[in-house]
């Protein structure tokens, strides 16, 4: 009984975190400019490292977490190094 | 002492860090992490940080308790906003406050908490007019933005800070 | 998922409502990048991920993991630390960035660097 409570919980916000995932892919493929495309990356990150921790809980596999850091750190750095592109690395004027 | 260690309380941080990334505490990586941890606090001092000194916990603790109540109750309002049926989900608009803030890492966290709060985004500060320019998510509720981060969170940064 | 069924009832529950809250909030965090209008409306969704998401599903590994206690559970711990130290950082860097380049092209609709709000500190300059 707890087993199946678990595994179908897991199983729905596995999918809704997925949904949110098409949600912000939307916004990388569409966003009318630079910046909303950058915003819809950030959240690719964060919801795919939530993915990867819901795959944790799944496994109690420790390695998924481990993933999930690594990809929390990436995806800062990733992001703090596309803002500042947008701020010094092009010409608009 | 002080020359050795400029920045002890860093250090220690630091190395609490290390050990949690590593998770043990075998004495090979303690050593690793102590190297590591007041070398990097060597490198901060080139930085020249202003050193902030934290005057009355009591007043920390109040401030987190607030911090923690508006990002909830933040969170449940933009939460509502993104379901809601209208067209037009919100209305949002920019918003400037005058601050009276002089130190900065006091401001630092006055940013880092406006930024974590759904509903309010930093985005600039000008050091000459004292003006901070934010952007608030939905203004239909009416609240008076500048008294609130005058009297609920700069007074109280001030009380901790300065 | 054999060790699973090992975690009680008490602890199952919370667990199970803690991770559908925190998966339920990140995807109207997502919902919202899609259905606000302007960038800086957007600007605000993704916080309710990290702030709410992370935090709830976090929760919830920690109490079934701590329950179970088959594994540390420093990896949530560090996380959570992360995403607060992290998030405000990447999202005033990345408005900022915007209010730069939307001033660089004379958008009309974000305030300009005024010299008026010097003289009238209550000015408002809405959308």
């Amino acid at each position: 009984m707890t087993e199946l409570l678990i595994i179908w919980s897991v199983l729905i916000s596995q999918i809704m975190i997925g949904l949110a995932m098409v949600c912000a892919l939307y916004r990388v493929a569409r966003g009318p400019r630079a910046q909303d495309r950058i915003l819809g990356l950030d959240t690719v990150y964060i919801t795919g490292m939530l993915l990867l921790l819901t795959f944790g809980i799944r496994t109690a596999n420790v390695l998924y977490f481990e993933a999930a850091l690594t990809i929390a750190l990436l995806g800062f750095v990733s992001t703090i190094a596309f803002a500042k592109f947008l701020m010094r690395g092009e010409v608009i004027e | 002492m002080r020359y050795w260690f400029p920045y002890p309380v860093l250090s220690l941080l630091l190395l609490g860090f290390w050990l949690l990334v590593n998770q043990s505490v075998s004495p090979g990586q303690i050593l690793l992490g102590t190297v590591l941890s007041v070398s990097l606090s060597w490198a901060m001092v080139n930085l020249e940080p202003s050193k902030p000194r934290l005057r009355r916990p009591g007043a920390a603790l109040r401030l987190a308790g607030f911090v923690v109540r508006d990002i909830a109750q933040s969170n449940i309002a933009v939460l509502g906003a993104v379901l809601s049926r209208r067209k037009r989900p919100v209305q949002s608009a920019f918003v400037m406050v005058e601050l009276q803030l002089q130190d900065d890492n006091a401001i630092a966290l006055l940013a880092c908490i406006l930024t974590t709060t759904p509903g309010t985004a930093w985005l600039e500060y000008d050091r000459q007019t004292r003006m901070l320019l934010i952007h608030v998510l939905d203004t239909a509720d009416g609240k008076d933005w500048q008294s609130i981060v005058t009297h609920r969170y700069e007074r109280l940064l001030r009380e901790i800070f300065e | 998922m054999t060790f699973l069924v090992d975690l009680p009832v008490w602890a199952a529950i919370p667990v199970c409502l803690l991770l559908l809250s925190g998966s339920a909030i990140t995807l109207a965090g997502a919902i919202g990048i899609v259905r606000f209008q302007s960038f800086y409306e957007r600007l605000h969704a993704p916080t309710l991920c990290t702030s709410g998401g992370v935090l709830l599903i976090a929760t919830s590994s920690m109490i079934a993991f701590g329950v179970l206690q088959n594994r540390w559970i420093v990896h949530e711990v560090l996380i959570v630390i992360f995403m607060i130290v992290t998030t405000p950082v990447t999202l005033m860097l990345l408005g900022q960035s915007a209010l730069y380049r939307d001033r660089a092209e004379k958008n009309p609709e974000v305030p300009r660097k005024t010299e008026t709000a010097k003289t009238d500190p209550k000015i408002d300059i809405g959308v």
